[in-house]
Parts: structure tokens; C-alpha cells; sequence
């Protein structure tokens, strides 16, 4: 312990271990998976889990961001629902598929808005405020839809979900956009480095000047639009928006941040983890798939990653904390 | 009086962290009957040891032999059981129990598998009475002040029929009266034939309480013995490792013209009515009890609770200061009083816990600039001399002083105007202190207005040009250095003049 030296940028082993720890296991998962079954390492196989890992992943990346400050946001299958029912029924109107979208995408933005009203001016625990959000943009979806499913969109707006850019499809392209940008944003902007001091420790982060309120508005908003983002994406696909859409998604966006690493305290985690925790889902999903495993079986070996995962990531943590 | 077989014996005990071998090779005994005053520098391991005595961390190597018996003690539980206790700077009681709650939480008495809540009060209320404690058992913890809670922490060890008791720091949040109380508990204890580790950076606590000392320096044992073997610039040395200037007062520096006036300031019933003026250049200490609303002026003048009455003048002009943020936009910093609860970032690292403050200001379009972040923030922690492996180091694991150093290096980056310490060298060594205070000199020579609250009488009358002293939410004397001394500080603070 002298002076210290000037050093490189060393990652802390705490997070060394779990980053590549995840890593290890996604790539073990794949090969015991390409030895399992032929049909696994296909160029098809492959893209299909990414597309299939679309959906999921822009949802964890905006629930990133709210897990790291310490919150939690539950209303983002709602939120999703609703935003594309309005986007939906705007282009059953005839409305330009790019408003319709833009309205979409604003919908979502606008209700993760109020979701941050509520918890910085209200003072409501993110827990139940995103809470009341699920039931209202759930209940408000139904009461609109009258539970009818809305179908058949122009094919520009299909593209979103079945098109491709470059032989890559659409989704893919997305989700990458969403998660450089999201990387960008939270590691080289002000606003994603004061995620973190909001996370770790609130109360010096108001007395460090962080402009808390704004930040925490600012986070849930950016989850809203990536449910909108990421439910647009899935209609386009199954050109239809049933009212039931996005049931339960927010669990396992839960699940993804939490595999990737991030801690519910906040302060802790990335997006880069996140997109492992969402793509070793997906993977684990589609594996299961072509093993034939029953569907049934897939969500009680869903629930034992995710204990092992915390599992996991308990044993490297222990070993170093002071 | 000491029973020849030690009441706690370390036999070459070892540990390391990641990138510090925290303690090495250290042996050590503590008797009953007797007090040992452990000292050494922040970061020399006596935090370490002490969590290895109270089974929060295991030791690599070495063994711990109690009352002759070898013992594994690998959790705090067990610890317990064994009858060792620790009693920490950081308090560990939870605020919306009761002190009887707190007391006897986890093994409250029982009768036919309900808590006997009488029994419960009754025994916490026999403790509180027998060591003098005026306290109700029913008090809740939240209503109490940090001092009073100290003494419910020295209560429940007692509780728990300890046979070795270590003290980390007790005195740090105490004022005079209430450490004479401390004082007069640790005696008893040790005529109860209680083995008692005491912590401290008070050479005239150590040498007013200890029977033997053992001084502690970059993890190793330098030397232990009967008090009457040391003299405190002994102490000193040996912690230091090196000859220490003493933080002798200076003349007073020309002040600077005012930069802040407050006039008069109230806020609920703990600031009643506080006038007072900065000038550039100047140190300013604020002396007073514990709960003179001290901190609570800290806040307002920092825009972080809300003023009820009175107005805030700032380079001449009236000013509304409604956040934090408009505070330091205006050039105004606060160190806090404690400072792993509202100062650090735990879970990050050095360089983002010193540059939180710079974040926004280094930043275009909202992109920051790290390497004019990296570059400012190690100027400034080798400015500071920060002891840490790297700046990517987590700030949990450096010591105390080098975390107080890592804020205040946080508060220079964005070269305040007016500069409020709350309690800087809190449970700091000797030579992190002497850093602080050289520091905070200089600062004022350069124009900087300090405003430094102080606990401790002789850090105020050492640095401080101009000295306030609050009591029950009023300032109730003004005075210059040459003026002050101990007594008329305390007289004002307690209200007898």
C-alpha cells in the first residue's frame, strides 16, 4: 500500500469473475449443447435464437438501467401492451406506419415518465408504483381492445419484425442499436456514470450534486420506450397485437439483468452482462427445444440457472469482500 | 491482579486482501482485569485484527487461543458465544426498535414460545440502571442521539456477559461529559475482571484508560507494553514510523473580504436563529455539544434541508439555495459527518468516487471526457497522498482516513468557494490528521472560505482563525484565536457563563 501508481484500467476481480464467469458458462452451454444435437451450431439455429432473443433483451436493457439505481420496473409487459395497442389501432385507422410508430414509442416513453413522477415527486417505492402501472396500462389495454386482437399491419410495418438489413434480420439490427447506444450512454455519459452513484448510495448522491429526481424520471422513461420498442418489434412479427401481449415480461427481463450480474441493490451490473443473461436464456430455451424436453420442464430449468447464477456469483463475491 | 494465563492469546496470526497483506504475523495478548489500548494509523490493520477476533473475517494462518483453549471463531455468532464482544465507530442498532428491542434482539426471553416483553424491558432497565445510564428501556433508538446510542451499544455488550470486550473508536462521536461516562464504564468493566481492547487515536484516552498499549503499523506488531514504558510522542512515533511536526497553531492570516453572510437562519427547533459571516481566506470553527444543530447549518448553508426563516448572502448578494446542486453550482462544498452513509460510493471505485462531483463538469454533449477526469483526480490523490493500490481500487477497501481523503479530494476537484467540513478527521490516525489539517490550511491561504465543525477542542483551537460555538441552535459565543481557549469554548457550549 504505497502511493499508488499510476495503473491501467483494471477491472476489479469481483467483476472480472462474474463477467467472464457468465461468459464460461454461455460458452459451455453451447458446446455441451452442438455435441447434444446437430442441429444447434446452424447458421439458421443461431440467428433464430438472436431474434428470438430480441424481444427480451431491449426490455432488459431499459430494466438495466432501472435495476442499477436501485429500483424496479414492473410495469414493462403493461406499458408494452398498451403501446402497441395505440400504435395498432393507429395504423388500423390509416395513419402512416412511422406516426403509428412514433406514437408507440411515445406511449411507452410517456407512461415510464409517469411511472418517475410517481416515485421521485409522489415519493411511491418504485415496487408499488410500477405495480400500479401494470394493472392500469393492463386494464386500460383490455377496456380499449374490448379483448379483441388487433391484426393485419401494412407490410412496411412488418418489415420491423420480418425484414432484414444486410441478410441480418430487423430485430437482430435493433437490439444491437439498442445495446451500443444503451453502452454508450451508460458508460461514457455523465448520466450513466450518476446511475451508478444514485444506485450505490442515494443520499450521497443528492448531496454530490446528482440531479436525482431528473436521473430516476429519465431511467424509467427509457425503460417505457424499449417495452414500446421491443412489443412493436414482436407485433410486426406475429402481425398481430393480442391485448394479452407482453403477459409476465417483465420477470423475465428480471431474469436477464440478474443472470448478467446486476445487483437489486443498484450501483452494480452492466449492460454487457444483461445481454448474456438474455442470449443464455434464449439459448437454454431453444437447446431444450431441439433436445425435444417438454415445455413444461423448461421453465424449472429457467428457475435453477437463475439460482445458480446468484449462486455463483455469492462465491466469487464472499471470497473478497473485506 | 492479572491471572497469569491471558484471557485472549494471538499466536502468529496472518491475513490478507487482494493487493494488502493486512495483518502479518501478528502476536498479542490482552488479560482480564486490564485494558489494552490498541493504536496504529488507519490502514494498520487493527480493524482487520479486531474483525479476526470477532470471527467477521478468518485469519490465513496463526491461531487464537482463549483463556487457553485454541478456538475457532468463524462467525460473529460464535464470537458471541464465546462471550467476545465489539463495539464499533459505526453504530449497529436498528433505529425503529426500542433500546430493549436492540438489547436483546435475536435472543429475547421467552415464555411459552411468546416474547415475555416485560421480562424483556425489566432486564434492559437493570442493565441501563447499573451502569448509570439514564436512558428509558422503552426509548426508541431513532429518538436518541449518536452519543446516547453509543452507551446502548456498551450496554448490550454487557448484556451479553462478555469476557473480552473490544472498543473501535467509542469516544469519536462523544463530547466530554458523555466520554467521562464511557470512561467511568470501562473502569467497571475492567474491575469486573473484563478483558478490554481499546481503539483509539486519543493519547490522552489511551493513556488516561490504558494498562498496556500495542502499536500496530502496516499490518505488523511494532511493539507492546505497560503504559509507563511509553510517553505519547512515543506512541506517536512508533504508529507514524517517522517524526511528526506537531499541528502547532499558526499566526492567524489576513482574512479576505466576506463571501457568505447568513442572517438569521432557523430551521425546526435545531437552528433557532444563526447569523454568521465567511471571508475568503478564512478557517472558521464550529464548536458545540453533540446536537447543537451544528450539522443541521452545515445543511442549510449546502441547500440540503429547507430553511423556515432567514436569508443567505453570497458574494454580496441575496441568494436562494434550494438543492445541493444550485450549492455547488454557486461554488459551496460539505464534507459530511459520516461519511460512509452520505458521502461514499461503496461499490466504486477511487477515481469515480473522487471525480463524482466532476462528472457533469467534464462532460460535452453529456459525454465525458475520462481522461481529463483520470488525470484531475490523480493529480489530486497523490496531492492528498491517498494510499491505494490503483484508482480503480473499490473505495470500501481502503481505511478510513484514505476514504476521508478520497471525499475531500471529490470536494477539491471542483475548487469550491466555501469549503464546510463536517467532523473531518472523525476516527482518522494521527497522520491522515495532520494531512487534513496542513491541507486545510492552505486551502485558506489560497482564499478559500472554510467553515470546519470540530468535536474536538484542540483540532478547533489549532486550526480555526475565528471560532463560533453553538448551543441548542444558537451561536452563544464569537470567538478570535487569540481569546479562545478550551474552557470558554466548552462554558459557551454548555451554557454556563
Amino acid at each position: 500500500m504505497r502511493s499508488f501508481p499510476l495503473s491501467s484500467d483494471r477491472f476489479d476481480r469481483r467483476t472480472f469473475g462474474q463477467r467472464f464467469g457468465l461468459a464460461l458458462i454461455f460458452i459451455l452451454l453451447m458446446l455441451a449443447l452442438a455435441l447434444l444435437s446437430d442441429r444447434f451450431l446452424t447458421p439458421a439455429n443461431l440467428t433464430n435464437i438472436l431474434r428470438q432473443t430480441a424481444i427480451n433483451g431491449i426490455i432488459s436493457a431499459g430494466m438495466t438501467l432501472v435495476i442499477l439505481t436501485g429500483g424496479i420496473d414492473l410495469s414493462v409487459g403493461s406499458v408494452l401492451a398498451l403501446s402497441v395497442t395505440i400504435g395498432a389501432a393507429l395504423m388500423k385507422q390509416g395513419w402512416p406506419v412511422e406516426l403509428s410508430v412514433l406514437a408507440a414509442l411515445a406511449t411507452g416513453a410517456g407512461l415510464g415518465c409517469i411511472n418517475g413522477l410517481l416515485i421521485t415527486l409522489a415519493r411511491i417505492p418504485p415496487f408499488i408504483a410500477t405495480l400500479g402501472m401494470l394493472t392500469m396500462a393492463r386494464g386500460l389495454t383490455l377496456m380499449y381492445t374490448q379483448g379483441q386482437p388487433i391484426t393485419g399491419f401494412p407490410a412496411a410495418f412488418r418489415w420491423l419484425g420480418t425484414g432484414d438489413i444486410a441478410g441480418i434480420p430487423v430485430p437482430i439490427v435493433l437490439m444491437l442499436l439498442v445495446f451500443v447506444a444503451g453502452g454508450f450512454f451508460l458508460y461514457r455519459t455523465s448520466f450513466g456514470m450518476q446511475i451508478y452513484l444514485l444506485g450505490d448510495n442515494p443520499t450521497a448522491a443528492r448531496l454530490t450534486g446528482v440531479p436525482v429526481n431528473r436521473l430516476t424520471v429519465l431511467v424509467y422513461t427509457i425503460s417505457g420506450f424499449c417495452a414500446a420498442l421491443a412489443g412493436l418489434i414482436l407485433i410486426a412479427r406475429l402481425d398481430s397485437a393480442q391485448p394479452t401481449i407482453g403477459l409476465g415480461y417483465e420477470l423475465n427481463a428480471i431474469a436477464a439483468v440478474v443472470v448478467g450480474g446486476a445487483s437489486f441493490s443498484g450501483g452494480e451490473g452492466g449492460l454487457v452482462g444483461t445481454l448474456l443473461g438474455a442470449l443464455l436464456i434464449e439459448t437454454l430455451n431453444n437447446g431444450l427445444n431441439l433436445l425435444n424436453v417438454s415445455s413444461l420442464w423448461e421453465q424449472v430449468v429457467k428457475g435453477v440457472v437463475i439460482a445458480l447464477a446468484l449462486l455463483l456469483y455469492r462465491a466469487i463475491g464472499s471470497r473478497n469482500s473485506r | 491482579m492479572t491471572s497469569t494465563t491471558p484471557r485472549l492469546k494471538l499466536i502468529n496470526v496472518s491475513k490478507a486482501f487482494p493487493g494488502v497483506q493486512a495483518v502479518r504475523n501478528v502476536s498479542l495478548e490482552a488479560y482480564s482485569h486490564q485494558i489494552l489500548a490498541l493504536v496504529g494509523e488507519n490502514g494498520a490493520g487493527k480493524s482487520t485484527l479486531m474483525n479476526i477476533i470477532n470471527g467477521v473475517v478468518q485469519p490465513d494462518s496463526g491461531s487464537i487461543l482463549l483463556d487457553g483453549a485454541e478456538v475457532r471463531i468463524d462467525s460473529p455468532r460464535r464470537a458471541q458465544a464465546l462471550g467476545i464482544t465489539m463495539i464499533h465507530q459505526e453504530l449497529a442498532l436498528i433505529p425503529e426498535l426500542t433500546v430493549g428491542q436492540n438489547m436483546f434482539l435475536g435472543r429475547e426471553p421467552s415464555r411459552g414460545g411468546w416474547i415475555d416483553w416485560n421480562e424483556l424491558y425489566r432486564q434492559t432497565q437493570q442493565v441501563l440502571d447499573r451502569l448509570g445510564i439514564a436512558l428509558s428501556a422503552r426509548a426508541k433508538i431513532a429518538e436518541l442521539s449518536i452519543a446516547e446510542q453509543q452507551l446502548v451499544e456498551i450496554a448490550r455488550a454487557l448484556s451479553y456477559q462478555a469476557r473480552l470486550i473490544a472498543l473501535d473508536e467509542p469516544t469519536s462521536s462523544l463530547t466530554d461529559r458523555e466520554t467521562e461516562i464511557l470512561f467511568r464504564l470501562v473502569r467497571q468493566l475492567r474491575a469486573e475482571g473484563v478483558a478490554l481492547i481499546y481503539i483509539s487515536h486519543r493519547m490522552e484516552e489511551i493513556f488516561a484508560l490504558a494498562d498496556r498499549i500495542a502499536v500496530m503499523r502496516d499490518g505488523e506488531l511494532i511493539t507492546a507494553g505497560p503504559t509507563s514504558e511509553f510517553t505519547p510522542q512515543r506512541v506517536v512515533q512508533l504508529m507514524v514510523g517517522r517524526e511528526l511536526q506537531p499541528s502547532a497553531s499558526q499566526p492567524a492570516q489576513p482574512r479576505g473580504e466576506p463571501i457568505l453572510r447568513a442572517t438569521n437562519l432557523a430551521a425546526g427547533k435545531a437552528v433557532r436563529g444563526v447569523s454568521f459571516t465567511l471571508h475568503r481566506g478564512e478557517i472558521v470553527g464550529m464548536a458545540g455539544l453533540v446536537g447543537a444543530g451544528r450539522t443541521n447549518v452545515a445543511r442549510l448553508l449546502f441547500g440540503a434541508d429547507r430553511l423556515d426563516q432567514g436569508e443567505i448572502w453570497f458574494e454580496g448578494k441575496p441568494i436562494a439555495i434550494r438543492s445541493p446542486r444550485d450549492a455547488i453550482r454557486l461554488g459551496i462544498g460539505l464534507v459530511t459527518e459520516d461519511r460512509k452513509a452520505q458521502g461514499l460510493f461503496l461499490k466504486q471505485s477511487v477515481r469515480n468516487n473522487a471525480g463524482a462531483g466532476l462528472l457533469e463538469r467534464l462532460s460535452r454533449f453529456g459525454f465525458v471526457n475520462f481522461r481529463a477526469l483520470t488525470q484531475q483526480v490523480s493529480d489530486l490523490t497523490v496531492r492528498l497522498r491517498v494510499r491505494t493500490p490503483s484508482l480503480n481500487q473499490q473505495v470500501r477497501n481502503l481505511s478510513g482516513g484514505n476514504q476521508q481523503k478520497v471525499i475531500i479530494a471529490r470536494w477539491l476537484a471542483l475548487q469550491p468557494k466555501v469549503l464546510i467540513l463536517d467532523e473531518p478527521t472523525r476516527g482518522v490516525d494521527v497522520g491522515a490528521k495532520a494531512d487534513i489539517h496542513a491541507l486545510i490550511r492552505e486551502l485558506a491561504a489560497q482564499g478559500m472560505a472554510i467553515l470546519m465543525i470540530s468535536s474536538e477542542l484542540p483540532e478547533i483551537l489549532a486550526v480555526s482563525d475565528r471560532i463560533l460555538v453553538m448551543r441548542e441552535g444558537r451561536i452563544t459565543a464569537e470567538l478570535n484565536r487569540a481569546e479562545a481557549t478550551q474552557d470558554r469554548i466548552m462554558q459557551a457550549a454548555v451554557g454556563q457563563e
